[in-house]
């Protein structure tokens, strides 16, 4: 097949779970790489994010880093998809939105229990964190979401070929009900 | 306070459904409820310590950490903005030395915003301890920043402070020939139930509050039962418990009639639920009164206490064997306990989270037993009807919409107060008779109503066109619409009582979208979002509160598409937040202030 549709993906402030969940689709994989080929992933190892048609992003936007990426895959990708809690709604890492930004820094680097030699690390090549951990449509538009934490193997499934087979993606109640 | 508080549950015969009364007392005395307090009412109500929590963080009137010893708010209805709301709050601020949301250091005085007083005609208004403060300028600032600092109590304050105007200025059918007291008793006990109750089928009266559900099919329904005591001999059914309850919570901003009513026809009002309670068999009648309407309470007691001196009121009612009394209940600062059955949950010492319907109260409401739950102006009309006949009422109004509806007239006019116009009157008269020029549009309903533009004045007063539970906001040409709609849609995600998702999250969210888009961050797709979630909002909510929430913004869409679409930006995306600000903690943290310490608001090829 001369145009494989590309997809890329990353991790922001998320475990990995998303990523892990959408391997899960086992040997269907196999049948994906027909039709996919994949740019920027953890899965490859490509650092950067060129012209793609899918970006699947796992995780919300925890920090400075975290919306450089997020930007370069919007620049970048035709279509992008909130993966996950953490994405769509900040997930795990949001809970330190109770806490103010200061105090989790001085627990962590100034104040905690067992730290040695307290210093908040400053260096220009760290980012730096967003006072809240925030969804990824807070910071640039975002085409589909796929809820779950994290969406099962059968989501990613039946998203993916949906799109490659040219429909509109529509995900059936059993994928999406979680009690 | 042990002793306190041990009183207390006795004059409550340590009855759960007086939870509310006690907390209010608790409030009062003590500037809080104290957690020694919760644990020592569980006890000797026999409820559970978190029941009692749940509800004291439901209430606005309720809280768990100590206010002042004046407790000011400030009303935060769009028609007190119009009257100058913000600049008293500050100059109030300033000038008591204490931030909105604050207690005083001294913990003499704290100052808040609340959700609109009912003083639309008379604000900017607000609330000290509970009493309704009216006309709010910078010399009443003075004075009563004067009495909070000597700490004089509330009873040596000047009475003019607390002056509430009733400004009735058109009284018609109702308002004009109040009835005397017991004659439309009089009128039952002649006529009998039965044929008093098809006098008001024939009146087509239908319900005042809102919806507009016909009073004698109600007051059937409720005479009925639930189906399976259909079916039980006729001493059975004279045996049943049933409720009278008269919705005095007038919280749709705007609304401020049921206040009049009460503080000059309280007399009709009551003897409208006596003569429910003849035509359908209650005992028990209660008058659910807005918190913010405390200022009526004493006065309400009186009459009670008058109605039973001249036996209206109590055991053998004009020695016609009809048992009934009306006890007075005060809420707390929600608006949701209008809805009739978050009402009756209230009624019964709990939050007010709206119940499935069906069961309609009707059969199954306070304590599970049929209960009829009435507007103020419903139970007035009906003992008009009583006496004048249902055909001296059908001859006022439209086909679908008999009789006359009592307006509270607020906002852009030189006249604001109390009118009252038979169905059927365009808005155009209204504006006329009330001087308003210049006008840009009307809300109608209040925010869970309607916006009609100036094209719209030929428009009717009925249910057939336009409703109204009895507010009618006018705004003239100097007003923003956004600004309305604004306050609006934070009225109503304050006031989201939270148990069902689509509202709690939904009115949150309209809130925020709505914010991005007037704050000027919005951007291409912004505005059909904004729509989307309004209708997600709208189709899902468990009550009327979020069926409506949206509505603000719905009926200002479709009218001024262009007003939305103005304020958004030509670029496909723009946060809604500031992203550099984001960054301000760690950056001053980490002591940096290199490139890579900041963030651009939108990507540099994103340019308008
Ligand atoms: C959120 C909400 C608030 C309401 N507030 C009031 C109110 O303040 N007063 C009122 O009479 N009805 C109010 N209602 C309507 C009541 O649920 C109920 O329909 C009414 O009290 C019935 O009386 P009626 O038939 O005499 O109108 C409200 C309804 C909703 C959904
Ligand atoms: S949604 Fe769940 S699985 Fe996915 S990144 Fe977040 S926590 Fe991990
Ligand atoms: S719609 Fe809103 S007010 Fe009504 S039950 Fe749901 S959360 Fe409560």
């Amino acid at each position: 097949m001369a145009n494989k549709i590309r997809v890329a993906t990353t991790s922001l402030a998320g475990c990995f779970g998303c990523h892990m969940s959408f391997l899960d689709i086992d040997e269907r994989m196999l049948q994906l790489a027909e039709a996919v080929e994949f740019g920027r992933s953890p899965i490859n190892d490509i650092e950067h994010c060129t012209d793609c048609d899918i970006g699947l992003i796992e995780g919300g936007v925890c920090n400075s880093e975290n919306v450089h990426v997020l930007r370069e895959f919007r620049k970048n990708c035709k279509i992008l998809v909130a993966v996950g809690a953490c994405a769509i709604n900040g997930g795990v890492p949001a809970l330190r939105n109770y806490i103010p930004l200061e105090e989790c820094l001085s627990e962590a680097y100034l104040d905690g229990i067992g730290v040695e030699n307290p210093q908040i690390p400053s260096d220009p090549e760290l980012p730096l964190l967003l006072d809240k951990v925030r969804p990824i449509h807070e910071v640039v538009k975002i085409d589909y979401f796929l809820p779950g934490c994290p969406p099962s193997a059968d989501v990613f499934w039946k998203f993916l070929t949906d799109l490659i087979d040219g429909r509109e993606p529509s995900l059936p109640y059993e994928l999406v009900h979680y009690d | 306070m042990k002793q306190f508080i041990q009183d207390l549950a006795e004059t409550n015969r340590y009855q759960a459904t007086n939870l509310l009364r006690i907390l209010r007392e608790v409030q009062a005395r003590f500037h809080y409820i104290p957690e020694e307090a919760i644990e020592q009412i569980a006890g000797l109500l026999n409820i559970s310590r978190t029941q009692i929590i749940s509800v004291v963080d439901f209430y606005s009137f309720f809280h768990s950490t100590p206010r002042g010893q004046y407790e000011l708010l400030i009303s935060d209805s769009i028609t007190d903005h119009m009257l100058g709301k913000q600049s008293i709050i500050d100059y109030l601020s300033d000038k008591l030395n204490v931030a909105v949301g604050e207690v005083r250091e001294d913990g003499v005085v704290s100052l808040d915003n609340t959700s609109c007083t009912g003083m639309c005609d008379q604000g900017p208004a607000g609330l000290v301890n509970g009493y309704a403060l009216t006309r709010l300028d910078r010399p009443r600032i003075d004075q009563i920043t004067d009495l909070i600092n000597q700490q004089k109590p509330l009873d040596q304050w000047p009475a003019e402070l607390f002056l509430v105007e009733d400004n009735i200025r058109r009284p018609t059918l109702l308002l004009d020939q109040p009835i005397q007291p017991g004659a439309a008793l009089k009128a039952l006990f002649e006529r009998g139930g039965s044929e008093t109750l098809a006098e008001i089928t024939q009146s087509g009266l239908r319900g005042r509050g809102g919806a507009g559900y016909h009073t004698a099919w109600k007051w059937h329904l409720c005479y009925e039962g639930p189906e399976e005591d259909a079916f039980c001999d006729i001493d059975a059914q004279k045996q049943q418990q049933r409720y009278i309850v008269c919705n005095a919570d007038e919280g749709e901003p705007g609304t401020f009639k049921d206040r009049v009513l009460l503080n000059s026809y309280a007399h009709q009002v009551f003897e409208g639920m006596t003569l429910c309670a003849g035509i359908i068999g209650a005992q028990q009648g209660f008058l659910y009164l807005r918190g913010e309407y405390l200022h009526l309470c004493d006065k309400l007691q009186s009459v009670l206490e008058e109605r039973r001196q001249a036996g209206l009121l109590g055991n053998n009612i004009l020695k016609e064997g009809l048992n009934f009394d009306i006890e007075i209940c005060l809420g707390a600062g929600a608006y949701i306990c209008g809805e009739e059955s978050a009402l009756i949950e209230s009624l019964e010492g709990k939050m007010g989270i709206p119940r499935n319907r069906p069961p309609y109260p009707v059969t199954q409401g306070y304590l599970g037993k049929p209960t009829v739950v009435n507007n103020v102006e419903t139970f007035m009309a009906a003992a008009s009807i009583a006496i004048n006949g249902g055909d001296w009422f059908a001859s006022v109004g439209t086909e679908k919409s008999k009789g006359t509806k009592i307006l509270s007239i607020c906002g852009d006019c030189s006249r604001p107060g109390i009118y009252e116009y038979p169905f059927g009157t365009s808005i155009q008269t209204v504006l006329n008779d009330c001087g308003a020029s210049d006008v840009l549009g009307i809300q109608i309903g209040g925010p869970s109503g309607t916006f009609i533009s100036n094209h719209e004045f030929d428009r009717k007063l009925a249910f057939e066109d336009l409703a109204t539970g009895g507010s009618f906001i006018v705004f003239n040409k100097s007003r923003n619409i956004l600004d309305i709609v604004n306050n609006f849609t934070h009225f109503f995600a304050h006031e989201s009582c939270g148990f069902c998702t689509p509202c709690r999250v939904g009115t949150a969210l309209l809130k925020k979208q709505l914010d991005k888009i007037i704050g000027g961050h919005g951007s291409a797709g912004d505005v059909v979002v904004l729509e989307e979630l309004c209708q997600l909002v709208k189709s899902y909510s468990h009550c009327g509160l979020g069926q409506t929430a949206a509505n603000p913004i719905l009926t200002t869409l479709e009218r001024y598409p262009d007003l939305y679409q103005s304020r958004l930006k030509e670029i496909s995306y723009e946060p809604g937040f500031d992203l550099d600000g984001a960054l301000e903690t760690a950056r001053r943290m980490a002591n940096r202030n290199d490139a890579g310490a900041h963030l651009a608001q939108i990507e540099a090829n994103e340019h308008e």
